[in-house]
Order: structure tokens, then sequence, then C-alpha cells
């Protein structure tokens, strides 16, 4: 198209982590012509750092494990807000698809058999999370890449950011962006667009997230008119670094309970014991032996508190901090070394079961961890919450428009089991890669919307430019930070009415300064204006988190209200929905859960 | 709160100089840290590749007081501040701007590499078996995070640019990866010899001192191809059995045909092109 460097694809699909790289695989398969953007190199988005593990009940290591079973551990983490049509998929595909990677060239670690060894995850009944090590997502993301770069329908455009969808009246006809390199534009013809683009963890100070994660899918989707759901469930994981600053929030993994480390205040108390929720209470080991010949795999045992789900562990664990039992840098403290007590050569057990998690606090915190304890507090993680999909084909509520991964909404409700993701971004990658190709296959030619097109690409280019030619103004990178802190204080682990209304009234504001931040130099790689255009997307997602979240007056999986501290299922069984009304403002809906079948139901009755 | 001065080189293909930052620092600040810094107060446009600031995707490449190193895995304290901290982009590779560099020829290399092709499955479900051990030393070759250091620091690459007939350590790591993986039944040793360009390396092991990853890329990579390729090539019995019985077939899949190789370098010669 005159202006542009075009490119035109049956299928665009914005984002190359697992769920991306799923859905152009499985795009191509149908015959599509795939273009793959994404903002990095190939190879490097947030994927790469999952560490635990990809949960299928490969019924592997515990003959006892199924799809049944998985559906139903699912649905309880989820507070049964999930779309339990999603959380059936995904528990029966989730097997092959695992399967499947090791086809494509996946290592994981063995049984002893032979077979694909698996490990226990908080909220996960049996052992179930398919593994490497705690470098699980390298694995995928590397099998998932390095299998796609020898499909010739695929093309890869790296270090490349969508800034709007394209739309012809009611459909998504393709995107607009810019390549890093140089800063031009350009524009992606495809009669389907795929989101998985991944999380929104920069719209919070303390994350285990990187610099992708703005929330850009959310943001795409929702200025195309397409609808968002359960915005306010967002992942606090229990266990991220807090000590030293510049590592605040990054990740330890869940893995480290899962092999037996335990939770200790200040006073050496293992507080978890404290207060196990009811609705956990039959599955919980209630003394350390237990919990303990649970993590070695005794099928008898039941498993320890330090592996509930993560909203609770994240909380008991602001909960001794604010009584004053937290330890010098405001956390608590997670202990693997303690195992020495029970196996005979620890050290090298932990470095052969925890690598990454060695170096990490050897080579960042000075941390010998099968020698000390670690310091450890709650980081932002996951959202729950995105794009509304159907379950079946991941298409969104805006024809041609598909999400698939940690940007799409439904799986895990109101919060994620850990594990559940790797395995999502597999089953849902696949199946919205698939079903937008057969949609474009069948979708009518480009050319009647390229007048649209050229529009809206033309008006999107002269936002984007905007922030260049204002000579005098505030850095990007400040009402970056100020959102950050605003919604770390006001919209985190403990929300309340006052607070969230704060952060509210603060976006709007942060609004009016994003309209006026100034970018130096040019357009070749300028982290400044890239920073500036994020801001945007940021900025919807936290209005939405806010607005959820002010309107759900109970507490439920991973949101809770101090104001509203119980579960209230009187008037909390909804999902809810952001949409951009006509008038430009943000709306919201709650929309009441669909039955769910019989047979599933019962599943859950029988798993209680 | 301490000083310290760090000494930035920036510019683009046109040109470019080092320009001197004075920043703050504090306990536990490691490299990437002080760049970010300085991109939020001192210059926006400070152009840096980052993802996971862990170590663990293999963007932030740079050459720090001359080594190359990964900006996020350097702590300040590790580095002499009584002097200027230089940090440069990766050498071996065009320049982008400031400290990001053109990898593209990488992607390109893997491109080449014949890809995975697993053998039949052992159980009627479709399923392999496979031994913990056997695992365990491909493992290690797939635990690299594709930060290139090692191509960066490779002489054969950053002195003699032949980019065009050598693959890099890098590729040996992962066509190692391929040849012993358990279930691969393809052969690369052919292209090893040829394209790959495997005889330039002379084994001075500056990559293995890089990898970020701990990676041994002399001893358990690039030694056991050479091996393999000194087996499958100038070993008499191998050749005659070669002869009367090719390689074991592997499945009819994708793939080019095995090319003949061409008797040009000699893999078991380690001189390196001078
Ligand atoms: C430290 C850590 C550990 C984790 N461990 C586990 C675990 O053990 N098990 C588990 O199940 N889950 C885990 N998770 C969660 C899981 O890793 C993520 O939810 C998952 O990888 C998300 O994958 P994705 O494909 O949706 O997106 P990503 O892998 O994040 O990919 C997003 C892609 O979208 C691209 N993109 C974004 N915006 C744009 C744009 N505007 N234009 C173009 N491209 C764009 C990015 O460049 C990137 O390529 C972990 C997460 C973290 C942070
Ligand atoms: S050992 Fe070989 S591959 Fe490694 S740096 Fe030396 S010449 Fe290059
Ligand atoms: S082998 Fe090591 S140095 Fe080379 S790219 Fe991989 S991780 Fe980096
Ligand atoms: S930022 Fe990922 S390795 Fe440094």
């Amino acid at each position: 198209m005159a202006g542009y460097e075009t490119h035109t694809y049956d299928v665009l699909v914005v984002g190359a982590g697992g769920a991306g790289l799923r859905a152009a695989i499985a795009a191509a398969a149908q015959g599509a012509r795939v273009g793959l953007v994404c903002k990095s190199l190939l190879g490097k988005a947030h994927t790469v750092m999952a560490e635990g593990g990809a949960a299928a009940a490969l019924g592997n290591v515990d003959d006892r494990d199924n799809w049944r079973v998985h559906f139903a551990d699912t649905m309880r983490g989820g507070a049964y807000l999930n779309n339990w049509r999603m959380a059936e998929l995904h528990a029966q595909e989730a097997p092959a698809r695992v399967r499947e990677l090791e086809a494509w060239g996946a290592l994981f670690d063995r049984t002893p058999d032979g077979r694909i060894l698996q490990r226990n995850f908080g909220g996960h009944r049996y052992p179930r999370l398919a593994h490497v090590g705690d470098r699980t997502g390298l694995e995928m993301i590397r099998t998932l890449q390095d299998h796609s770069v020898y499909e010739p329908k695929i093309s890869v455009h790296m270090e490349t950011t969508l800034i709007t969808l394209l739309r012809s009246g009611n459909r998504v006809v393709g995107g607009f962006g810019y390549e890093r390199e140089k800063g031009g534009f350009l524009l992606f013809r495809a009669k389907a667009v795929v989101l998985a683009t991944g999380g929104i963890g920069r719209a919070f100070q303390i994350t285990s997230n990187s610099w992708e994660y703005t929330g850009d899918g959310l943001g795409l989707a929702y200025r195309a008119g397409a609808e968002l759901m359960d915005m306010e469930f967002v992942q606090f994981h229990p266990t991220g670094m807090i000590w030293p600053p510049s590592v605040r929030g990054l990740l330890v993994t869940e893995g480290v309970r899962g092999e037996g480390g335990i939770l200790k205040n200040s006073e050496g108390r293992r507080f978890m014991f404290d207060n196990i929720p009811p609705l956990y209470q039959s599955h919980t080991a209630d003394n350390p032996e237990e919990g303990w010949r649970y993590t070695q795999g005794d099928k008898n045992a039941r498993r320890p508190p330090e592996l509930l789900t993560r909203d609770h562990v994240a909380r008991m664990i602001m909960r001794e901090v604010k009584a004053g039992r937290g330890s010098p840098h405001g956390g608590v403290y997670l202990d693997i070394a303690w195992i020495k007590e029970k196996l005979p050569n620890a050290a090298a057990h932990i470095q052969r079961k925890l690598p990454s998690m060695y170096h990490q606090f050897k080579q960042l915190a000075d941390v010998d961890i099968t020698e000390q304890p670690m310091e450890i507090g709650p980081t932002m993680h996951y959202m729950m919450g995105g794009i509304k999909v159907d379950a079946e084909s991941q298409m969104s509520t805006v024809p041609g428009l598909f999400a698939a991964g940690e940007c799409a909404a439904g799986l895990h409700g109101a919060n994620r089991l850990g594990g559940n993701s790797l395995s999502d971004l597999l089953v849902f990658g696949n199946r919205a890669g698939e079903y937008a190709a057969r949609y474009a296959a069948a979708a009518p030619p480009l050319e009647a919307a390229d007048a649209d097109m050229k529009a809206q690409a033309d008006q999107a280019a002269q936002e984007a430019l905007a922030p260049f030619s204002r000579s005098r103004g505030e850095g990007p990178f400040q009402v970056q930070q100020a959102l950050q802190e605003l919604m770390q204080n006001n919209a985190g682990i403990v929300r309340t009415q006052a607070e969230l209304e704060t952060a509210r009234a603060g976006i709007a504001e942060l609004r009016r300064r994003a309209e006026h931040v100034a970018v130096d130099g040019n357009r070749g790689y300028n982290p400044g204006w890239h920073t500036a255009l994020d801001l945007r997307n940021l900025l919807i997602v936290a209005e939405a988190v806010a607005t959820a979240a002010v309107q759900r007056q109970e507490s439920r999986g991973a949101h809770f209200r101090d104001d509203f501290p119980a579960k209230d299922d009187g008037q909390g069984l909804y999902n809810s929905i952001v949409a951009r009304g006509a008038g430009g403002a943000m709306e919201f809906r709650r929309q009441p859960l669909r039955p769910m079948p019989a047979e599933l139901q019962q599943i859950i009755e029988e798993m209680k | 709160m301490a000083q310290a001065m760090f000494r930035i080189w920036r510019g683009d293909a046109r040109g470019g100089g080092f320009q001197d930052f004075t920043v703050q620092i504090s306990d536990g600040m490691v490299v990437l840290d002080v760049v970010h810094q300085i991109q939020a107060e001192q210059a926006n446009d400070l152009a840096v590749r980052w993802n996971c600031k862990a170590g663990k995707c293999g963007s932030c490449s740079a050459e720090i007081n001359g080594h190359p190193k990964l900006m996020c895995m350097t702590r300040l304290s590790s580095l002499p501040l009584d002097r200027p901290v230089t940090v440069e982009p990766m050498r071996t590779f065009p320049l982008v701007r400031d400290l990001v560099t053109d990898v593209s020829w990488n992607y390109e290399v893997k491109k080449r590499i014949k890809p995975f092709q697993p053998r039949t499955p052992d159980a009627a479900d479709g399923t392999w078996r496979m031994d913990q051990r056997d695992v365990d030393r491909v493992q290690e070759f797939r635990k690299c995070i594709e930060c290139f250091l090692c191509q960066d620091v490779c002489h054969v690459l950053r002195e003699h640019q032949l980019h065009r007939e050598y693959i890099g350590p890098r590729f040996y790591v992962h066509t190692a990866a391929l040849e012993m993986h358990p279930l691969d039944v393809a052969n690369r040793l052919a292209d090893l010899r040829g394209p790959g360009g495997l005889g330039y390396c002379n084994i001075t092991k500056c990559c293995t001192k890089v990898c970020p990853e701990g990676i041994k890329i002399t001893d358990n990579a690039i030694i056991p191809l050479k091996e393999r390729v000194v087996d499958e090539f100038y070993d008499p019995v191998r050749r005659l059995f070669r002869i009367f019985r090719p390689k074991p077939q592997p499945p009819p899949a994708k793939g080019a045909p095995e090319a003949e190789p061409e008797p040009t370098r000699t893999a078991a010669s380690s001189s390196a092109p001078r």
C-alpha cells in the first residue's frame, strides 16, 4: 500500500511466546500463510522465563490422575468463575499437546521407566507438571521456535510492535505497527489476527514480568471494540526475590516448595500450618512430616500447606509481615536448605533440581540456597483476566480477532494454578491458530478494505509521531513509574474501596500527563519513544483492573477486599466485562455464569 | 549513596563514540540497572536490548570492560569502580544503535541445520522411553539461551569474519544437541565438515569461558563432534562399512537428501585461517 511497507497474510499472529508460536504452527498446518510479529527477538518472549513446568494429566507419576481431576483442580483454583468449557478442553487436550512437543525434540526430565516425569505444584492434586529442571519455559519456547523456523509458510517479523488493529466495518482486517531498528511503519493486511501478547506486569511496580508486558493485546483489542473479562483478577506470586533492590520482584519458582521448601517467619515458625482454608482442609497435611513425605512422592501423604493456592500463600505472607514477624527487608523466609536433615546429599540434590534458583541467588544476592534461607515476598505475576474469547475457537467478540495465552481470559477464573499457563498456551494457541486459519479461508477478500486500512494507518502514524513534535514535556518513563506506583499501592494484593477510587482518579490524571509526554532523539531503536507508545495500553489495562475491582464487593481468588473479606456467592458469581462505550468511556457490566452441564458438575462434586 | 562513572558506547552504523555518565549506585545493582537509570534520567533514547533481567533470555549481551557478558547478571560489586566502567556492543555483529547489534545472521544459520528427526515411537501410544542419563547429556546443550556471546568471542567470526563458511560455537552446541538427542536419526556430520566449517575451530576454548550458562562448549560439544566427523570420514573400517551399509535409514520425511561430503577442508586439522 502506498506509503507503508505492506505485507499480506491469511493469519497475522501477534506475539511469539508459547501461544503465538503454537498458533502460527497450527495456522500454517491448515495451509494459511502466516505473519508472526513480536516485540523482541525470536525466542526471548516471556515464556522463556517459565520455570516450574506445564500441567498435563499424563498420569506418568501417579496413575490416579486423569483429565477429570485436572478439570476439577482448575475449577476449584479459579473459585468456579472459570469458563468451564475452556477448563474441560484444556484438561482433555493438554496431554497430547505436551507429548507433541516431545515429538518435536523437547527433552523433559524422565521417570525411572523412561517416561515424562511430573512434579507437584500448588493446587494440583497429583504430580502433574512436565518439566525440565527449572527451565521448562526455555525448553518449550526453543522447541516451538526450532520447529517453526523450518515452516516456509511462516514469515517472522522480529522486533516489530503492533500499535493498532485495522478494521473494516466490525471485522478486523489487519494491523499497523513499527519496526524497532529504524522506526519505520509496517502495514499488515490479514484476514484474521491472533493476539498472543501476554500479560500486563508493567502496570505494577513489583513484578516478575519483563518490559514487554505492557498489556498491548488487551489495549489493541479494547480499542478495536472487543470485550475484556475478569480484569480484577491479578495474580501475585507469593515468592519473589526482595533483596537486593535491583532484583526485587524476580521470581522464585514454586518448584522450591514442590521440592520440600518451607516458609518461616522471623521467629522461625512455619506459619502456613496456622490457617488452612476449609475448601482445602481434606487435601492438606496437618503436620510437617506428612508434608515432607508428600514432596518426596508418597502417594498416601497430603500436600504441605506451602503448596496451597498462590493467592492464599501470598496473603499469609503479607499477614506475617504486617504483624511484625517479617524478615529484615519486608518479606519472610523460604528455606530449602533444611532438607539436609532428611537427605544425605542435599546440597547436590538442590543444585540438580533447582539449578537456576541456585545460580540466581548465588549470583544476584550472594545467598547459597543449599546453606541459607531465601528472603522472599509477593510479586505481581500473572493476569487471569483479558480478552473474552469463545472456548472452542478462541475468537473474541470482534469477528476475525482471536486471542490465546495470557492475554485471553476464561480458563483460570479467579486464580490460575501454577503450570496451567504453559499448557494453556499449547492447547489454546493451537486452537486459535487452527480456527483463525479456517476463518481466514472463508473470509472475503481484503481489497475492499484497503481504503479503510489506509485511513486508519495514517491516523495511527500521526498519533504515534506526536511525542517527537512536543518540544517541552515530561519524559515517558516518569509517567510509567507513576502509574506503577499508583497501581502497586492502590490496586495490589489487599484492596479497599477508597484505594481503588484513588487508583481510578490517579489513572485519569496520568492519562492527561501521558498526552503531553515528549521524547528525545529520532525513530531508530528509541526506547523512550517505545515507552511513550506503550503508555496508552498500560493506562487502559490499569483502568480496567481498577474498574472491575471496585465493582467486585467480595473476596474471591486473587481478588481480596479488606472491606469485604468474605466470599459472597449471593452476588459474586459473575464474570465482569469491560468494553469501550459509544461515547469512548469505559463501560462495565456483570455477566452471569453459564450453567454447567450435569456431567461436569458431577465431576466437581466427586472430587470435593 | 556512592557514585560511579560509566563510559557507554553511543552511535550507529555511521559512527559514534563513548559518552560518559555519572550515576548513583546502590547495593546489589547490576550493569543493566545502570543502563536503565541512564535511560530514564539522562538519555531516554539510549538503545539496549533486554527482557528478563534474570539471565534467562539472552538478550542483554554486551562487552563490559572488554569482556563479553550479560548486563543483567554483572553486578557492580564485581567491577572495579575507581575507574570508568566501559559498556559497548558486541563487536562481532553489525551495529544497529548504541548497545544493540544486528544478530539476524544467527537466525539464518539455524535454518540451514537439518531439523530434529525422531525415530519411530517406542510405545503404541506414540511415546518414547528415554533414560535420564541420556537426556542429561543433551540437556546441558539445551540450556543455551542464545545470547551469542560465544559467537562474539570466537576469533573465526570476530577477527576473520568467516560468517559464510562457519556456523560458530552456538551452532555446534545446537548441532551437538541434535546429534546426541536420544531420539534423533538424522546425520549432520557431512554438513558440519562442509558448510559448518568445523575444521576452522582450533579449540581455543574462548567460547566456553564466556558462556553464561556454563555449557562446556568445547569439551562436550565441539570435540565430540570433531571425533564423530573423523570416525565417519577418515576411519577406513567405518568407511568400508559405510559403502556396504550406508547409515541407518532415516524415516522418509522432510529435509534434503544427504549431500556428499566435499573433501575441501580436513576436519582433523586444527589450523585456523590466518
Ligand atoms: C518468571 C515466570 C515464571 C513462570 N513460570 C511458569 C510455570 O512454571 N508454569 C506455567 O504454566 N506458567 C508460568 N509462568 C507464566 C507463563 O510463563 C506465561 O503466562 C506465559 O509464558 C505467557 O505466554 P504467552 O505466549 O501468552 O505470551 P509471551 O510468552 O509473553 O509472549 C508475548 C509475545 O507477544 C509479543 N508482543 C507483545 N505485545 C506486542 C505488540 N504490541 N506487538 C507485537 N508483539 C507483541 C511479545 O514480544 C512476545 O513475543 C511464569 C511466568 C513468569 C514471569
Ligand atoms: S574453541 Fe573453537 S568455537 Fe570456541 S572460540 Fe575457540 S575457535 Fe571458536
Ligand atoms: S552456548 Fe552459551 S554463550 Fe553460546 S549462545 Fe548459548 S548460552 Fe550463549
Ligand atoms: S535480560 Fe534476559 S538475559 Fe539479561
